[in-house]
Order: structure tokens, then sequence, then C-alpha cells
């Protein structure tokens, strides 16, 4: 069992870790490892409280919908494991997993790849209903236009076919197919990511809405940093695999510890043409790094300001700072009095 | 001012569905000089993409139909070219970054091949140099392992490192402009900041005119020098970008300004245009925004008028023009 039992989601050191090459059957017969690997999850501890949210951001490829899909059991973790309400879902076989899936759905990133384009919406966002629910004819067909109405697509589409909306529509198609059958637990992956402002506004303020009325607890992944820090009670930003920091929303904005918490604030745009004229940013210097080769020690040390020799060499641990303010550096001290981002800030 | 490098005018292409004709784009007019950027925003369907696909001539035909208009590009009519001549002005002298980098991105190819295509076809190199080419421009987007990336197939790539290999397909013949739809909508920020650096250095080495199309209004405050809003088909208003922040003179614009979460400021709700996107098949006579105006009033079933509310700031509502008489 977990130690933190009152967590909705706890995920304990879990790794995912694709393999690059193919082993050949004799390799795999001989216990052989594959020679290289995508260590795209590399040991993540986290918990998400009943009826929270919890943002998650990082760099593209840094492995949040790796994470959120090794959660719902998508992908098989490598290694560790994960509990729902303290049910082991690492543990599961696929019928007793199958029972969980009503209970944790998944908003996709690609609002174009997860539809079915020969499908129309109404039987796409009625297909997960009948798996599940007995509702059929007249009463599935009401459901569906609900959710249709509250996920404010006009109900008039509903014989309508996925390429006939623009990329935004259809996000909405996908947010009610998971809505669909009442979950727990939703991950949204990028749900507002092809989603112009107005609506994401009402997007926003339809998971909040859906969160306090349903209790619904959420892992919300976004690169859109304003958009995670209205709708997140915590905020765990990932690099390369690994948390780098977790901590309550506002706090980790008005006080951001790790250097790369603190680029990505400074990163985010700015809707006023004089601030942005005038602003300095953190600009990160060098490459992603390659999670087939993650760096040695602080996977962040190739692009840190901060960066010293003994970050090359250990790793530093995810740690509380008080408070609940978890962060992975060593010299917190001397990132929050500034000293080497400033000098080098554009 | 000379002749602008792209001049649209009076565009109108329709998608003719089941449901009748969908006026994607409907009179829509702007200039572009060589050079400068041009930021267009707004509702999602409300024909930002169907201008940009227009203007490549990359509308899908049937069901949709370029039905009016003319799409000037270095004083020449784009949409009077035959097939062959508009192929040879697309990719090089005009080239596209998609909103979604799967929909040009051919699976079944790896990296290597899709990219050496371009610059066998348009540069004329041979396989060895395109490859070499090919390499460079991965790695000047920031594909980490380039040289080993490149023989991977496009699935195996995260959603933002697919979006960055098609800035190299776009940038590896040197457009003289560049239409990039949302080419920064799935990526995180510092990604985001080094693709936006990454238009901003090509466009300032090469004079590459951009048509930036966004829904961040965060990201045209840093990159437009001008802005167009769309809303169902038309550009209700466009101003320099300065302009249109300190003074947005349409609701719609004035809507979706507030409507952006502030880092600084703890809401519960955020304040939210009402109602739906408009129904494309079925729009009002009038103001296609009237539906969702607070200000709509009785004018409004009428077609506004575009006026002048400021210098080159123009916008399409019937309180400006009240406004305007009565200044
Ligand atoms: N099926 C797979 N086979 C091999 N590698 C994979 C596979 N899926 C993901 N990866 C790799 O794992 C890493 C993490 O990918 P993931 O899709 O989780 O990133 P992400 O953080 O969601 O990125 P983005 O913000 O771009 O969506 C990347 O290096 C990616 O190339
Ligand atoms: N292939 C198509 N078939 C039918 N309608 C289409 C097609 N492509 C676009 N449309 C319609 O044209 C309008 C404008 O779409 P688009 O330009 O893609 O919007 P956006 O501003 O989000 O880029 C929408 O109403 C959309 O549904
Ligand atoms: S541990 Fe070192 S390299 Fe890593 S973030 Fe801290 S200062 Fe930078
Ligand atoms: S014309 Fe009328 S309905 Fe349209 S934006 Fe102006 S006030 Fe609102
Ligand atoms: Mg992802
Ligand atoms: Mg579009």
């Amino acid at each position: 069992m977990p130690e933190n039992v009152s967590s909705l989601i706890a995920v304990r050191d879990v790794k995912v870790h694709f393999p690059l090459d193919s082993v050949g059957s004799l390799g795999r017969l001989l216990g052989r490892p594959p020679a290289r690997v995508v260590k795209a999850i590399d040991g993540v501890t986290l918990d998400i409280q009943p009826g929270k949210t919890l943002g998650l951001v990082g760099e593209s490829g840094c492995g949040k919908s790796t994470l959120g899909r090794a959660i719902l059991q998508l992908v098989r973790p490598t290694a560790g494991r994960i509990f729902f309400k303290g049910t082991e879902l690492t543990g599961l076989n696929a019928r007793q997993l199958q029972q969980m899936r009503r209970r944790m759905q998944m908003v996709f990133q690609d609002p174009y790849a997860s539809l079915n384009p020969r499908m129309t919406v109404g039987d796409i966002i009625a297909e997960p209903i009948e798996i599940f629910e007995p509702l059929r004819g007249e009463a599935l067909r009401r459901r569906v236009q609900e959710l249709m109405r509250t996920v404010s697509l006009n109900p008039a589409f509903v014989k309508r076919y996925p390429h006939e909306f623009s990329g935004g529509q259809r996000q909405r198609i996908g947010i009610a197919r998971a809505l669909a059958v009442g979950p727990e637990f939703i991950v949204a992956d990028e749900p507002i990511a092809a989603l112009d402002v107005s609506i994401q506004a009402q997007i926003l303020n339809l998971l909040s809405q859906l969160r306090r009325e349903l209790g619904l607890t959420t892992l919300f992944i976004s690169h859109d940093l304003r958009a995670v820090r209205h709708i997140s009670d915590r905020v765990a930003v990932m690099y390369l695999g690994k948390l780098v920091e977790v901590a309550d929303s506002h706090e980790i904005y008005r006080r951001p510890l790790h250097p790369y918490t603190q680029a990505l604030i400074s990163a985010v745009p700015v809707p006023d043409p004089a601030v942005e004229k005038t602003r300095r940013r953190i600009v990160l210097t060098g490459d992603v790094p390659s999670p087939i080769n993650p760096p040695t020690g602080c996977r962040f040390h190739t692009r840190c300001p901060y960066a010293q020799e003994r970050c090359r060499a250990e790793e530093p641990p995810l740690v509380d700072t008080g408070g609940g303010h978890q962060a992975a550096c060593f010299l917190l001290e001397e990132v929050s009095s500034g000293g080497a981002a400033r000098d080098s800030a554009a | 001012m000379g002749t602008p490098l792209l001049s649209v005018r009076n565009l109108q292409t329709s998608f003719f569905t089941r449901e009748g004709e969908v006026r994607s784009v409907d009179d829509v007019s702007f200039d572009l000089e060589a050079g400068q950027t041009l930021g267009i925003v707004g509702e999602s369907g409300s024909g930002k993409s169907v201008t940009s696909l227009s203007i490549m001539r990359l509308i899908p035909t049937p069901p949709g139909r370029i039905k009016g208009g003319q799409v000037l590009f270095g004083g020449q009519d784009l949409l009077k070219l035959s097939d062959r001549q508009m192929r040879a002005i697309r990719g090089k002298r005009i080239a596209m970054i998609f909103q979604d980098p799967m929909s040009s991105l051919n699976p079944f190819l790896r990296i290597a091949r899709q990219l050496t295509e371009i610059s066998e076809l348009h540069l004329g190199l041979d396989r060895r140099a395109a490859r070499r080419r090919a390499i460079e421009m991965l790695e000047l987007v920031g594909i980490p392992d380039a040289a080993r990336r490149i023989d991977d197939y496009p699935h195996q790539f995260s959603g933002g490192m697919r979006q960055r290999v098609m800035i190299a397909m776009a940038l590896s013949c040197d457009p003289q402009l560049l239409i990039a739809d949302e080419p920064t909508t799935a990526l995180d920020v510092t990604i985001q900041a080094q693709i936006l650096e990454l238009i901003k250095d090509l466009r300032e080495r090469l004079g590459t005119a951009v048509i930036l199309i966004t829904h961040d209004l965060g990201v045209v405050a840093g990159m437009a020098d001008r802005v167009a809003v769309m809303y169902a088909g038309k550009i209700v208003e466009s101003a320099p970008t300065d302009s249109l922040f300190a003074r947005p003179a349409h609701p719609y614009t004035q809507g979706l300004l507030r409507s952006m979460p502030d880092p600084l400021q703890e809401v519960a709700e955020l304040y939210q245009i009402p109602g739906l996107p408009p129904d494309m098949t079925r729009l009002p006579p009038g103001c296609a925004f009237a539906p969702r105006c607070p200000h709509a009033a009785e004018p409004c079933s009428q077609p506004p008028e575009t006026v002048a509310v400021g210098a080159a700031h123009r916008s399409a509502c019937w309180l400006n023009v009240r406004s305007e008489t009565r200044a």
C-alpha cells in the first residue's frame, strides 16, 4: 500500500522505458536487455488528492503524456507501482483493468488522430456509454446531446463527421467522450491547446465546475502555464522523465525554486505588447538532451545557468523544502537569491 | 510603403456541405509588406486556416471552392496560376507550417526522406547534400541527436518534435513568405519561446514576411506588427499591434482580451464570452457576433460596416460607426 492512503492517485517510483532496438527472440530468450532504451519516465513519485487538479508541465518530449498514459495503464510501467484509491493498478489483469476504465478516462492531446473519421460525432460520444451502460435509443440520444451542450458543441452537429469540424471543435468532442461515462478521474492531455481563448476560458470554467460539482479529480497536462496556474491546485514540473518541482499553484508562480521552473515562468508570453518589448527572459541555451542518454547527475545541468561540478556527478533528490513545496536542486539557496540567472537573462 | 508583398483582396472561400454553403472566408482583405508580420487571431472555425490554405491554393475541391477575390503575391494573382506554376511557388517562395504536424508528415516515411525530398526538388541538391542539409535544419530547430534521429519515423517523435521537423521542412528553401498556422500551439513555453525566436531570426535574416496564425494573444503581442481578428469568416478588427491591445474597439476583441487567465491574479472564474461558436451554415443575417455580444442592439441585425477607429485601425461594429458619427 502507498503510505499516503488519502490519495486518489498514488504513483510510486514509476519508470517507463521504451526499447529502441528490437532485442530479437534469442536475446529475449537469454534475458538480454535491449541495447538502448528511451527513458520516458525515470522514477516518478506523485500523489493526487481526491477532487483536486494537478497540473503537469514541462518540455515537449519530457514524458508528460507517457506519465498520464501510465497512470491509466494505457502503457504498462517498466517499474514502480500505481494506485487508484488504494487499488494497485499495476497488479491488475486485463479484465480487472477493463472494469476500472470507466472510472478513469483520458482526453487526448491530438484531436485529429484520436477521433474515428468514419463515425459521426453522436456515435463517438455514445460509444463509451454503450460499452458501460444499458442506455439506448432516445435516452442515449438525449444524454449525447446533453454532453454536447456541456462542452459547448451545438447539438445540431450530432450527425456530422470529425473532418467537418475545426481543431477546437474536435477537441470538444474528445472531452464529451471522456465525460460520457461519469469518470472519477480524468487525464486531460493538452485539452485546451487547440482551442481559441474564448473557448479555453469556457473549458477551464467547465473543468473547475465539474470538479466542484462532481468532485472530479484531474491530471491536467498543458504547456500553457497561464491555464495551469488558473486550473490547478498543485503543479508538477517535469524535466526529462523526472519531476524537478512540485508545489501549490499560487506558491510555484510566486516563488519558483528550481532554475527550470524559473525559466518556464519567464517564457510565458504576456498579452501586452509593452510588457513583451521590455521584459527580460531567462533564455535557456543548449539542446534538449535525449532521453536515451540523459545527462549524468542533475539532468538539467546542460542548460542550467547555475550548474556546478557537483551537478554533473550527483542526482539531486526531490525534497520537501517546507509546506509541501518540493524541489530537486542542490543550489536552492543560491537560486532563490537569483544571482547567476539574472546575469544571464537576455 | 511600396507594393505589398501580399495583397489579399475580397477573398471568398466556401465549402459546400450537406448542410449548405459554409462561407469559411467571406470577403477578407489585407495587405502584408515584405518583412512584416501579420498576426491572425480568432475563434476556432473562424476561417484562419481556410484563409491560409486559400493563399496556398490547398483548398480541397470539392467540397471547397475559392469563389472570388484576388491573392496578389509580388503583384501576381496566385488564383490565376496553373497548378504547375503554383507548385513551383509552394514550398519554395511561400512555405507553410500547419497546425497539425501529422497532417503534413507522411507516417510511413522516415524523417530523412521527407526533408530531403523538398531540397532535392526545389534546390536541386543531390542525395548526400540534401541529407547533410536536412541534418543541419534539424539541428537548427533543436532536435537533439539529429544525425541519428533523422532516420526515425514521425510516430517516434513527440508532438513538439514533429512541429520542429515541420519548421525545418518549411525553412529549408528560404521562403519569402512563411505562413505559420498555430505553429506553437502544442509546445511548451520554453520551446515556444525558442521557436518564436527562430521565426523572428529567419524573418530578420532573410526579410521573410510572416503570417502568424494563433489563438494566443500573448504570442501576437510579442511577434506581430499588425493583428487581424477574425470571426465567422470575416475580419472584424485589424490594427497595429499596440493600438489593438491598448484600444480594442470590437466587442469580440474586448471579450478575448478579458477572458485570458492572468497569472498575477487569482480568480475563481474567468470572464468567458457566452454562447457557442457560430454554426457557419446558419449565421444570423446581420453581425455574426450578435448572439454572443453584450452590446447587441437593433442595428446589429444588419451587417456592420467596417470603419476606421484610429490610425490604420479598423473595426466592423455598429458601436464604432455610432461613436464615429458622434465624434
Ligand atoms: N511508443 C514509443 N516508442 C518509443 N519512444 C517513445 C514512445 N512513446 C514516447 N516515446 C518517447 O518518450 C519520450 C516522452 O514522450 P511523451 O510523448 O511522453 O512526451 P510529452 O512530454 O508528452 O511531449 P509533448 O509535450 O511533445 O507531447 C520522448 O522521447 C518520445 O520520443
Ligand atoms: N474540408 C472541410 N469541409 C467542410 N467544412 C470545412 C472544411 N474545412 C473547414 N471547414 C469549415 O470552414 C470553417 C473555417 O474553418 P478553419 O479555417 O479551419 O477555421 P480556423 O479559424 O479554426 O482555422 C469552419 O466552419 C469549418 O467547419
Ligand atoms: S542541481 Fe545544479 S544543474 Fe541541477 S538545477 Fe540545481 S543548480 Fe542547476
Ligand atoms: S455590431 Fe452589434 S452585435 Fe456586432 S459586435 Fe457590434 S454591437 Fe455587437
Ligand atoms: Mg504529450
Ligand atoms: Mg485552423
